[in-house]
């Protein structure tokens, strides 16, 4: 057992699986550079030592590589491509939506791709346009598995998973998570460090995790608004018992888990950062009322982003991001 | 850079008559199964769209008669020529065609997705360029695997422009890879002509910008198509890669459906209607001396009846039905 950061966790886990098969191999922007950076946040850092011919660095060519890494995988290699930050996946959104996504289908079922696309997301000091939290485009794109961890353990046990899988899986990390040192790591952090066993272990995709029981509410989150709202659940102590599930699977959702919750408590607030229109929120929302309209006791509440491009001024920018204020007050609401 | 179009075919000694009836026999067949599924259509039994081609059998024949059974092609949203030249059956696709379940894909790909992963075609992407990233990472996954396999990218010039396939010639290059880039030019991006989207003359020239062999053949001599690929498949297995392959063809149908291509110039359609490949190619023979008249007649009929078999069996085959609806999108289902 060692206490790791997510970057770390993240490093150990693809060293192990490039260890364990000769078809997993990294291709990316800087991701293997001597001097280099690792990747924009380091997870990749010194891997091109060990495994010099599988540490692909690319041009900056993010259409073609990750179009190449779809191609690969569906030869068979097991391709864990990457993206300096989420948003110049819209750069590749053929490739992924048109390509990886539907190649099995229109193949009548006879190929695979087994390709791992890890992705950063969130606001952190960079304006519009390396900011975004791109789970929103990708969730209703069928073909495509999604998941999000925000946790050591669970980034290295998903990312395992996600290599093992025989199908194209996103995993959406958030920036202000990974832990990254030197000169790649980041202001205003929230610590997602956690204890990682020695021993090789994967998390399922596919499912969410209760991090706190409660009775009274459920709040749906992921990544960075998961931290936030079990801040939030402490702060609307005592008086309101909040239940806060880590969504952490986006595609498909965990509606097992979300469900017995509902069960419980009969309130839920989706917490997602990112505009409230068209978010991941819109469709947990939708599925919920769907699923279980009479264990609902209240409407559903979301706590999301304006529908605004994420801005810079770091006052505007906290202001965009949902925050454990925000989530406790919408906590109070629900159960007043 | 002046290609010289001639309307006669070296047919030498280099092959053997077998080869090029062989040659022959494959271009008909492309020819006959374009046009029967056009009848199809027009008569409102076959579903969908089509996008035929016509004249461009050389390119498609020769390129394939070049490769290997276990090299792989990607193709296009006009692929029918590419996979029977691939090897598909006519049957396999013609069930396809018709949304049959017993089709190359399930009836789940249609006209615009052919394709048949055992025999060495990846579904048809019909994207303009979309499958050249895809190409460049197959061929990385032969280099990486150390096989001898190459991968032929069949794009229309109009993909030329697109992003991919700059992006993906380019990677490509920088890491040797084993790809034939074959550029079918047939003068037109659906309804557009070539010299509206594209300064350079010759296409070709543009492998110069990625510091790659680029050579402009004559797409509808199926022999000087076949030796192009043949000489590049070659380099492609020894590292030597990429190559880009520039076939000057044309189109004698329109981009879809029901298009009369009204928008092709008349003194261009005599000159290119005039070099029918499979003409070409019969003519060649004939004047050899070694096939005659009743050879190739025999092969007409031949290949005619196998495309009548495919339409009949194609026809009665089964439909695909609810419960083959949400299959095949996982390899892996999560419930």
């Amino acid at each position: 057992m060692k206490h790791q950061s997510i970057a770390e966790a993240l490093r150990e886990g693809i060293a192990e699986e490039m260890e364990r098969d000769p078809d997993v191999f990294c291709i990316g922007e800087d991701i293997g550079v001597p001097g280099g950076f690792g990747g924009a946040f380091t997870v990749t850092l010194d891997l091109e030592k060990r495994f010099p011919d599988r540490i692909l660095d690319t041009p900056i060519s993010e259409l073609g590589f990750i179009g190449a890494a779809v191609g690969a995988a569906m030869m068979g290699m097991r391709p864990i491509a990457d993206v300096q930050y989420s948003d110049f996946l819209y750069l590749a959104m053929d490739q992924i939506a048109n390509n990886a996504a539907k190649l099995r289908y229109m193949s009548g079922g006879t190929i695979k791709v087994p390709l791992v696309l890890r992705a950063p997301v969130g606001a952190t000091g960079r304006g519009s346009q390396h900011a975004q939290n791109m789970e929103r485009f990708f969730i209703g794109v069928p073909g495509l598995k999604i998941v999000a961890p925000s946790n050591a353990y669970d980034a290295k046990g998903l990312l395992k998973a996600a290599v093992r899988d025989d199908d194209p899986v996103l995993i959406f990390e958030h920036k202000l998570l990974y832990g990254s040192k030197g000169a790649r790591a980041e202001t205003g952090t929230t610590n997602a460090s956690s204890d990682v066993p020695d021993e090789d272990y994967v998390v399922p995709l596919g499912t969410a995790s209760v991090r706190r029981e409660g009775s009274d509410v459920t709040v749906l989150a992921w990544l960075l608004m998961l931290h936030e709202s079990l801040a939030a659940a402490s702060l609307a102590e005592p008086g309101i018992s909040a239940e806060v599930i880590d969504v952490r699977s986006l595609a498909p959702f965990d509606w097992q888990t979300i469900g017995d919750s509902i069960e419980k408590t009969g309130r839920v607030i989706i917490v997602e950062e990112g505009p409230k229109t068209g978010g991941v929120g819109a469709e947990l929302a939708a599925g919920i009322m769907e699923r279980f309209p009479d264990k609902l006791i209240a409407p559903v509440t979301r706590v999301a982003s304006a529908d605004i491009p994420v801005p810079f001024s770091p006052v505007l920018e906290n202001l965009y991001r949902p925050d454990r204020q925000r989530i406790t007050a919408a906590i109070r609401e629900i159960t007043a | 850079m002046e290609i010289e179009l001639t309307n006669s075919i070296e047919v030498s000694q280099t092959y053997s008559r077998s080869f090029l009836l062989g040659l022959y026999e494959r271009m008909v067949t492309c020819r006959q199964f374009e046009d029967r599924v056009k009848l199809l259509f027009l008569e409102g039994t076959m579903p969908g769209t089509i996008h035929q081609s016509q004249g461009q059998e050389a390119s498609a024949v020769g390129v394939c008669a070049a490769l290997n059974q276990d090299d792989f092609i990607t193709s296009t949203h006009r692929p029918h020529a590419h996979a029977i030249a691939k090897g598909l059956t006519p049957e396999e696709i013609m069930l396809e065609l018709f949304g049959k379940s017993a089709g190359c894909s399930k009836g789940k790909g249609g006209s615009m997705h052919i394709g048949d992963m055992s025999k060495g075609m990846v579904p048809a992407i019909a994207i303009v360029g979309g499958g050249i990233p895809l190409a460049a990472g197959m061929a990385l996954s032969f280099k990486m695997r150390k096989r001898s396999q190459v991968v032929a990218c069949f794009f229309g010039e109009g993909a030329t422009n697109e992003g991919a396939f700059h992006e993906a010639v380019n990677l490509a290059a920088i890491w040797s890879l084993p790809v034939i880039f074959v550029c079918e030019n047939n003068l037109y991006g659906a309804s557009t002509a070539y010299s509206k989207t594209t300064r350079v003359p010759r296409l070709s020239q543009r492998a110069d910008a990625y510091g790659i062999r680029g050579e402009t053949v004559d797409g509808n001599n199926v022999v000087k198509v076949y030796e192009a690929t043949l000489q590049a498949a070659e380099e492609c297995r020894h590292g030597e890669g990429p190559v880009l392959l520039e076939l000057l063809t044309y189109r004698r149908v329109g981009h879809s459906r029901r298009d009369p291509a009204h928008y092709q110039d008349k003194d261009e359609q005599a000159f290119w209607f005039a070099r029918d490949p499979i003409a070409l190619l019969a003519n060649s023979l004939l004047n050899s001396g070694d096939v005659n008249e009743a050879d190739l007649r025999d092969i007409d009929a031949r290949v005619a009846q196998t495309i009548e078999d495919a339409v009949t069996v194609a026809r009665a085959a089964p439909l695909p039905t609810e419960a083959d609806l949400t299959t095949d999108v996982y390899a892996m289902e999560l419930t």
